[in-house]
Parts: structure tokens; C-alpha cells; sequence
């Protein structure tokens, strides 16, 4: 391996919380009078919005950054395309970078879409014969053709996005950094844009930063992944792993949960209980999140100390605002009423899947006749079903937390 | 982005201390986009309105009229024996470009926050594209003013004014002029990103300043114990020298001329100083 071309090394930023915002001349006044008359008034909370990370980058290598709201994924990519100044540390970025944290900045609505190209792209970092050169190209992306010379302001909203997004597409930068600004347009669109950035770095030997919410998202397009978690970073590694470590962290189930450790609080009376969780395809072999639209299977183990009648074995599914979604019950396809002491495994279909992206809370229960409690898991583990890169939910989430493949049908009317 | 040259396209962030010059490298190598802004500003400009371009020869124009009423019918100042029209006409050229500058370049972090926020260029190319694309309407309003004093010299009073050989020399009369307005410009727009009480501030120093530059009275008729006042700001010998090129009307001295040179320079530098200090974290106070 040569020089990393993305170097970075205890990057830190501090903001003053309470002194963000521009203050007015008074208010800075006041506070220079209190200060001079030995008063001190509570200026608001330092806050390090980034601390001490570091990681580097060789070419050609596509990097997702997860964390959660408020980790500092952001702001880290504020600071690689030089939008503000880091607190300390430092990044040396070897090659031109472009960063793309929107879509058609600097857009003005009474020029063409021609001449918010040859703009855009200025702003952007190209120069005037760059654009001229892929000038086709994009248009040709963008599918605008006929409008070229239309003011952007008559444009619809999906045509100005396509536009915006064509001239960042062609944009041949060593580095590029992107923030989700791909939640946008229409999903044909979206996979287009997906496409070109796997080339991107595939073909060209690029490196690309990327941020996303979307799991699906980084595990599909990135090879590394940067875990932040309040401004830390957590884990630097393969985008596997990262992953894991993240969804471990959210109490995700990723292959094995041990659920006879003492650590996991339960209810009942203890005649059976759940020993561990699997996730798994249809063939058995063990994955790590499941993905939308493609069946799953959870696998149960439960220890059995006596014979006990059994009434009850259930999954309850619950969404995120805590309502439950479903419960799956034994008895809907298994005749089992009776169970010796012993091992035993259970296996559930989760086919067809039509959960939509997102965590979902699983609940366990195994009771007797009369709602006897056997063993009641509250929170057992959290679900996580990501979108496919090859879905057309890929980029921008479908509302609602079930998908079901309906037909629609259509015929016009005379 | 950042764009640095093809040889060397390293790029190093880390928080900088103490004051940056000018990066001419870099500014370079966004030239293109220096030349869009311009051609933004003045396209957008033409775009928006109905009568497009027509307001920049309208504006001094009514200008001109209502302080022919005011300062000439009403209050009697007088015009050095010129015309009142071709006067003011003459005062309003490197007036109205310091102001109109002026305002672009003071607003131009505070206006751009969504672009900044966003995209990384030097920032300095922003009110550096103000600085041009303003030449555009002092063109016009010059082309007015020509129109305006041609008639004049086919009336009766065409000898009491006349163009000098100086005039040759207007142009870099502008161009300090254009730089005067950056300076004071970029420090309006670094003090405005702290503290929003300096844009409103600046509105109204800058129309006081107007009444304390000879535009609509001449120099000589400045009381001379007030002389200093006239002499220390830096607008007063770019408006006698345009008088006195165009008109041969204005009475500028070389004392003007070396204060004036020597604060535009000193306001200049100090703007460009406070500027990129302020610009390199500035989206964080938004």
C-alpha cells in the first residue's frame, strides 16, 4: 500500500454551546461589563462535537461513517470539505476533493438549466472547460434536454434534483465526500446515482466518505466504516465488523444473541427458557441484519429442566414507537402442546418478509395453560431490517413499517 | 471543494492561527467561478425586473432630479457654475458604485450563509465578483452621464464646464474607488457575521456618509475649519477628481490624493485580514 490519501489525525472541534449564534453588540457588552466587574455569568456548555479522531484512507477505498444523530458525522465532513475550521488536529487530504452536503448549491431559479450547470460546477470545483467537456454528459444524466434552456424555476422539483445531481456526478475529484444528500429524487433516479458512484470508486480508484443513516446503504456501497458516537470514534475497520460493533451497540441482532446470560431480564417461573437467538437466511447460515423484501429465519433455543405442557411460544414484532406490530404463535403451524426436559430449537419463517427498513423490538415469550409464565423477554434483542441496494427504497424510506407486495392494476377510463 | 494545483494537490486542514494574507494559488484556480459570479449577479439582475438594465439609468437620473429640487431650487447650494444636472450627474458616478459595493460586499458572508454552509471556494471570490459585476451599471450610469453632457454643450451654457486631458486617468480613479468599497465592505461583513447590530449600522452610516462627501456640494465650498473632515475621508478625492476630469470642476489636491490612496490601502489590507479570520469558522455562528 502507498501513502494513505486520506489522513487524519486527532481531528477536534469544539463548539460553545450558548455561543452559537451571532450575539448582538449589546449582549457581548454586558458580558465584557460583568467580566470587567469580576462577575462571571455561565457562558454555556463547551461541547466537543468531534474528539480526537483518526483514521486514514487509501485509494479506491469507499468508507461509510454511521452514528447516530448528534455523533459527529456531520460535522466531520464539515471539516474534511473545509466548510469550518477544525479545533485541532489535522487532515491531509491527498488530491482534489469535492464534497457534496447538497444538491445544487448555488442553483439561482431565473438562470437556464444550462447556465446552472456551467455555475453549479464552478462552485463545485470545476473549471469552465471541464464542465464544457461532460457538459452532454450530464445533460444526457439528468434526462432535461429539452428544458436546457429553460429557467430552473419552471423546472419540477424532480427535474431540478436530477440536475443538480447530474453536475456533482460528474465531478472527477480524487476524494469525494457525501453526506445523504442522495435522499432525492425519484427512486429510478436514485439507483442511477448509486450506480455511478459505485463506478466511481470501483473503475477509477477513488475514495469516496460517505454518511448515511442507512445501513443498507454503507454495507452495500462501503468496504471500511467509521463508528462516531458522541464526537468519538468508536471503531475504524471493515465495513462488517463496524457494523456489527454499531448494531451491537443498539442492541441489534447480528447472528447469535446468548439470552441465557444473566444480564438479560426476564419474567417467569424458569420450567423452559430461551438460551439463545439466530438470525439466518432461509438456508440456515447465519447473517447479520436481514434485508427488506428477502425472507429470514430466527432461530430459538430453548432449555427445557422438566416436562411441561406447552400452551404458548411466541415472537411479538414491535415498532419503533412501541406498539406491537404482530405475534407469531407456535400453534399457528407447529401441533407441539407437550414438552420434556431437553434442548430444543425452533425456527421461524419469516417468509414472505414484508418488514420495511427499520429496528424493530422483539419480544419472547413460552407460557403454560392459564398464561403460566415459562419465560417472558421483554426486549430479547432489536431486529434490524436494512434496504437492498438493488430495491428501489434503497435511498429514501417507504412510510409506514410494513411493506406488502400488492398488486396494482390500472386501466383508463374513457 | 478545494482545488489545488495538479502538481501538488495536497491539502492540509488544521485549525490556523494568527492572520492569513491572500492564498493567491488558490483564488487562481477558482478564477472561473469569479467570472460566473459576475455574470450571475448581472444576469440575475436583468432577469428579475421588467425594466432590467432601464433601472440603472433611471435611479441616478431621478436622483439627479430631486436634488436639482432640493440642493439646487430649494436650498441654493451651488454647482461651481456648472449645470446642476451634469453636477450631480458627475457626483452620483463614483458615489453610487462605492454604495451599491459597498452594500453587495458587506452582505456577502451573511447572504451566502446557505452556499458557505455547503461548499467550500474561498470566500473571497464572493465580494471580489461584487467589486466587477458593479461595474456594469457604473458603465450605463457613465453612458447616461455622456448623453446628459452632450446636450448640455449644445446649450447655452457649454462653456461654463468641459472634460479635462485627465480624464484619460478615470479609470483608476474607479479602480480605488472599487477597492476603497471592498475594504470597507469586507469589514462591515466580518463585524456583521459577530454582531448583526452592523448591518444595521452601516445603512445608515453609509447615507451620513454620503452628506459628508462633496457629491451634492463642491469641495470649495467646504467652511475650512470642517476641511479635515473632507480630508480624512477617503470618498472626498474620487469625487473631486471625477469632477475635475469630466467637468473640470472639482478641486483635488495631492494631499487628498496620498491620504486617500494610503487609507483605501490600509482599510484594504485590514478587511482582507478580518475577513479570513472570520470566514474560516464563520459558519459555526450562523
Amino acid at each position: 500500500m502507498g501513502r494513505p490519501i486520506i489522513e487524519v489525525s486527532n481531528l477536534s472541534k469544539l463548539y460553545h454551546l450558548g455561543a452559537i449564534g451571532a450575539t448582538s453588540l449589546r449582549e457581548e457588552l454586558s458580558r465584557y461589563w460583568d467580566r470587567a466587574r469580576g462577575r462571571h455569568r455561565p457562558d454555556g456548555k463547551d461541547f466537543w462535537a468531534l474528539r480526537d479522531v483518526s483514521f486514514s484512507a487509501q485509494p479506491g477505498e469507499v468508507i461509510g461513517v454511521i452514528g447516530s444523530n448528534g455523533a459527529g458525522k456531520s460535522t466531520l465532513l464539515k471539516i474534511l470539505s473545509r466548510i469550518t475550521e477544525p479545533t485541532s488536529g489535522r487532515a491531509i487530504m491527498r488530491g482534489r476533493i469535492a464534497s457534496l452536503l447538497e444538491v445544487g448549491t448555488g442553483f439561482h431559479p431565473e438562470l437556464t438549466g444550462r447556465e446552472n450547470i456551467f455555475l453549479n460546477g464552478a462552485i463545485l470545483g470545476m473549471t469552465r472547460a471541464e464542465v464544457r467537456r461532460k457538459f452532454d454528459e450530464i445533460v444526457a444524466f439528468a434526462e432535461v434536454d429539452s428544458f436546457i434552456d429553460t429557467p430552473v424555476k419552471h423546472y419540477s422539483s424532480g427535474m431540478y434534483v436530477r440536475l443538480a445531481f447530474a453536475v456533482a456526478a460528474h465531478l472527477e475529484p480524487e476524494i469525494l465526500v457525501v453526506d445523504e444528500v442522495l435522499a432525492v429524487g425519484d427512486a429510478q433516479f436514485q439507483k442511477k446515482c448509486i450506480g455511478k458512484m459505485r463506478d466511481f470508486a470501483s473503475e477509477r480508484g477513488r475514495t469516496i466518505l460517505f454518511v448515511s443513516h442507512n445501513l443498507g446503504a454503507v454495507i452495500a456501497l462501503c468496504q471500511k466504516a467509521i463508528y462516531l458516537s458522541h464526537g468519538r470514534m468508536l471503531k475504524y475497520g471493515p465495513v462488517s465488523d463496524v457494523v456489527s460493533e454499531y448494531a451491537q451497540q443498539m442492541d441489534v441482532l447480528t447472528g447469535v444473541r446468548n439470552l441465557a446470560s444473566d444480564e438479560v431480564r426476564r419474567r417467569g417461573n424458569g420450567a423452559a427458557r430461551f438460551t439463545a437467538a439466530r438470525l439466518a437466511d432461509l438456508k440456515g447460515s447465519q447473517i447479520s441484519a436481514a434485508v427488506q423484501g428477502r425472507p429470514f429465519r430466527v432461530e430459538l433455543d430453548l432449555a427445557v429442566r422438566e416436562s411441561i405442557p406447552l400452551a404458548i411460544l411466541s415472537i411479538t414484532l414491535i415498532d419503533p414507537w412501541n406498539n406491537d406490530l404482530f405475534t407469531t404463535m407456535h400453534y399457528d403451524s407447529l401441533n407441539v402442546s407437550r414438552l420434556e426436559a431437553g434442548k430444543y430449537a425452533f425456527a421461524v419463517d419469516f417468509d414472505p418478509n414484508f418488514l420495511a427498513r427499520g429496528n424493530f423490538g422483539v419480544r419472547l415469550a413460552c407460557f403454560g395453560p392459564n398464561f403460566l409464565e415459562y419465560d417472558h423477554i421483554h426486549n430479547a434483542f432489536t431486529l434490524l431490517v436494512s434496504a437492498s441496494a438493488e430495491d428501489n427504497d434503497f435511498i429514501r424510506p417507504r412510510p409506514g413499517t410494513v411493506r406488502l407486495p400488492l398488486a396494482w392494476s390500472m386501466r383508463q377510463e374513457r | 471543494m478545494n482545488k489545488t494545483t495538479e502538481s501538488a494537490p495536497e491539502t492540509v486542514i488544521e485549525a490556523t492561527h494568527g492572520l492569513r494574507f491572500i492564498q493567491w494559488r488558490e483564488l487562481h484556480a477558482y478564477r472561473d467561478l469569479l467570472w460566473l459570479l459576475v455574470w450571475r449577479d448581472i444576469a440575475s439582475r436583468y432577469k428579475q425586473t421588467v425594466l432590467g438594465l432601464l433601472w440603472f439609468v433611471i435611479q441616478p437620473v431621478f436622483t439627479t432630479i430631486v436634488f436639482m429640487v432640493i440642493f439646487s431650487r430649494v436650498a441654493r447650494i451651488p454647482t461651481n457654475g456648472v449645470p446642476s444636472s451634469l453636477f450631480y450627474l458627475c457626483g452620483l458616478l463614483p458615489w453610487n458604485y462605492f454604495a451599491q459595493t459597498f452594500q453587495s460586499t458587506s452582505s456577502s458572508l451573511t447572504s451566502n450563509a446557505g452556499i458557505f454552509g455547503k461548499v467550500y471556494f474561498p470566500r473571497l471570490i464572493v465580494p471580489f465578483s461584487s467589486v466587477i459585476s458593479n461595474l456594469m451599471p457604473l458603465a450605463i450610469q457613465i453612458g447616461t452621464f455622456l448623453v446628459f453632457y452632450t446636450v448640455e454643450k449644445l446649450g447655452p451654457r457649454s462653456g461654463s464646464f468641459g472634460m479635462a486631458p485627465s480624464a484619460a486617468f478615470l479609470p483608476l480613479v474607479f479602480v480605488q474607488v472599487g477597492l476603497l468599497s471592498l475594504g470597507t465592505g469586507l469589514w462591515i461583513a466580518a463585524l456583521t457575521a459577530k454582531f448583526r447590530d452592523f448591518g444595521i449600522l452601516a445603512g445608515f452610516a453609509l447615507q451620513l456618509w454620503m452628506y459628508v462627501t462633496p457629491v451634492v456640494y463642491p469641495l470649495s465650498r467646504v467652511p475650512s475649519r470642517w476641511y479635515w473632515v473632507a480630508a480624512v475621508n477617503p470618498m472626498t478625492f474620487p469625487q473631486e477628481a471625477t469632477k475635475m476630469m469630466l467637468l473640470g470642476a472639482g478641486t483635488p489636491t495631492m494631499g487628498l490624493f496620498s491620504l486617500s490612496a494610503a487609507m483605501t490601502l490600509v482599510i484594504l489590507a485590514g478587511g482582507i485580514l478580518v475577513f479570513q479570520r472570520v470566514e474560516k469558522t464563520f459558519v459555526d455562528v450562523i
